[in-house]
């Protein structure tokens, strides 16, 4: 498997990342490198393995139903960049999803 | 417009998202009150804060487990968590949380009645959990204003199998998916309030066809009407395209109610590739079958098999069973009412539909009240129908009754009583006033005695009104008609 200068283009907009075109040829090459590593791991037959979803044997983690009060808007809002009272704001988003 | 049900067929697909009936969140303790001030329902795990670790909600699986059960799905021993990554403002955590490899259900189906009264069979392909993300405000100001009260809010999402093949099934199977999930009260089925939601995959092929067409899918459909008539506008649309040589292009449209047509997202923003893997941070599921057997023994009687014992059992007709079963909350006053029945025979149980789809029903939809909350309490809509079946009142003044026990809340023995409307019953008493209206009424007499005979039913009128409504019509009926014969020449 091979990355190309397209993959880079599509994982840097799906990141919401700009690179310029240096960047990207780097970028290529440093994936291709770092996959061609994890290569290595293909050598081992995992045909009779199961896929690993997690790596510690725990399962059945819950909590109660129960309602517990969190922030206040005020504390909740106290990080964003820009905000209403009670509103996060952000650029325009056209349409909807 | 095109003539799809002749020469296309359409198939479609159904997502539903039934918003669940927890107190707290999926994966923290934040309320999931709706209505809530923008921003006030939140903390660091649902606002996505960078170190905070989601904790499942227990009830969230239970939940599912029902609505599994009762959509006759299998319920996965393993599942798991995976996240689906895209970026939009009101996704303060980059992801959402959600089941993609390992489902909890999968397999169902639910069963919708046609108009021609043939059962059908939607296939399920899956029920999953998930978590629903908050609100973007585009029209408040200048920029897009977020809300992120409903972010974590727990979801099932319901998939249909590409079964469904009119608008018109898609809408019954909608029906009963709302029907459903009210009665496991697990959801409480408001669209309006955006607590169950749709979107519709559609594709159309010609008849005899077998390979599936190019889909669409259509997004922001709100109301049952809206899914009927987006899916009417995109067959039409599609196969007028196909008609004049075009082709579908996959695609994804939202419903423009107001312009009643679906218009195309940007491809920018459907440019979707969620590169789903699974949560590290939430351990798998394991349901073991004991949990399932509890889950299955705990489950309420659905609607499909309450009708039917409602027509066993009660003896009324599957048009009555239908309305009563419609909700479960109105099934569950009808029982009530029936429990409190002195005389528990099949008039009675007439009776008290005929009550409960009629006059219960008239309030509840003018009204618009919950019938849980129903002003005339089941047990004393039960003692008025005894009085009504042990002819202490009749069934008109019953009307009166009723309408007293509305505004007033009495019971209608206490209403009777006070405004002294026990129905007259002695003959005696009845003869006496036939007598009178004979008299007062001689020319009607003469002609009824001449052969008019349709002249009787203002007689007994005038008789009834004579005795302010409180006399038995039965009785009136068989004196006057006994005393008119006599009177024959």
């Amino acid at each position: 498997m091979s990355v190309t200068i397209q993959d880079v283009e599509h994982i840097a907009e799906l990141a919401r990342l700009e690179f310029t075109e240096e960047e990207k040829g780097k970028l290529t090459a440093q994936l291709n490198s770092i996959l061609a590593y994890m290569e290595q791991l293909n050598k081992l037959d995992t045909s009779a393995i199961e896929p690993l979803s997690h790596v510690i044997e725990l399962s059945n983690v819950f909590r109660e139903d129960v309602m517990k009060p969190g922030l206040a808007t005020e504390d909740a809002l106290k990080n964003a960049p820009a905000k209403t009272e009670q509103f996060f704001k952000v650029p325009k988003v056209i349409g909807d999803r | 417009m095109a003539l799809w049900n002749e020469r296309y067929e359409p198939v479609i697909g159904l997502e539903v998202h039934a918003q669940l009936l927890t107190e707290s969140k999926a994966f923290c303790s934040c309320s999931t009150h709706f209505g809530a001030d923008p921003n006030s329902n939140v903390c660091p795990v649902c606002l996505g804060m960078p170190g905070v670790l989601p904790v499942l909600n227990h009830q969230v699986v239970e939940f599912l487990i029902r609505v599994g059960l009762a959509t006759h799905c299998s319920i996965a021993p393993r599942s798991i968590f995976a996240r689906k990554n895209y970026f939009y403002p009101d996704l303060p955590k980059g992801y959402q949380i959600s089941q993609y490899e390992e489902p909890i259900c999968t397999n169902g189906f639910v069963t919708i009645e046609t108009d021609d009264g043939k059962r059908k069979d939607i296939g399920l392909t899956r029920i999953h959990m998930e978590e629903d993300a908050g609100k973007s405000i585009h029209d408040q100001d200048a920029d897009t204003l977020v809300d992120v009260n409903r972010c974590g809010v727990p979801l099932a999402e319901i998939v249909t199998e590409p079964d469904i093949r009119s608008p018109r099934e898609a809408y019954l199977y909608l029906t009963k998916i709302r029907q459903l999930v009210r009665y496991l009260e697990i959801c409480d089925g408001n669209m309006e309030e955006g607590s169950l939601r749709c979107d519709a995959n559609v594709s159309v092929r010609r008849v005899g066809e077998t390979v599936l067409g190019t889909k669409t899918e259509i997004k922001n459909l709100n109301s049952f009407r809206f899914v009927e008539k987006a899916l009417e506008f995109e067959i039409n649309r599609q196969i007028d395209l196909l008609e004049s040589g075009g082709k579908v292009v996959q695609e994804t449209l939202l419903w423009d109610a107001g312009q009643g047509v679906a218009v195309p997202m940007r491809s920018k923003e459907e440019a979707h590739d969620y590169r789903y893997f699974p949560d590290p941070d939430l351990v798998p599921v394991l349901v073991n079958a004991d949990w399932i057997q509890q889950a299955a023994k705990a489950l309420p009687e659905g609607p499909t098999g309450r009708r039917d014992r409602f027509v066993d059992e009660y003896m009324i007709p599957k048009y009555d069973a239908d309305i009563l079963t419609s909700e479960k909350s109105l099934a569950d006053y009808f029982e009530a009412v029936v429990t409190s029945l002195r005389s528990k025979t099949v008039e009675n149980f007439k009776l008290v539909s005929n009550w409960t789809m009629g006059d219960v029903l008239r309030v509840v939809n003018t009204d618009k009240v919950d019938v849980a909350k129903f002003p005339v309490k089941p047990e004393d809509l039960g003692e008025m129908i005894n009085l009504i079946a042990d002819g202490t009142i009749s069934g008109k003044i019953a009307k009166d009754v009723f309408e007293e026990m509305l505004t007033s809340g009495q019971s209608p023995k206490a209403i009777v009583k006070r405004k002294g409307l026990v129905q007259v019953s002695d003959a005696g008493a009845i003869e006496q006033m036939i007598d009178d209206v004979l008299m007062k009424n001689k020319g009607q007499v003469e002609s009824y005695l001449g052969g008019k005979v349709q002249v009787f039913g203002f007689l007994v009128g005038e008789t009834m009104k004579a005795t302010k409504g409180k006399a038995n019509p039965k009785i009136v009926n068989e004196l006057l008609k006994k005393k008119l014969e006599s009177m024959k020449p």
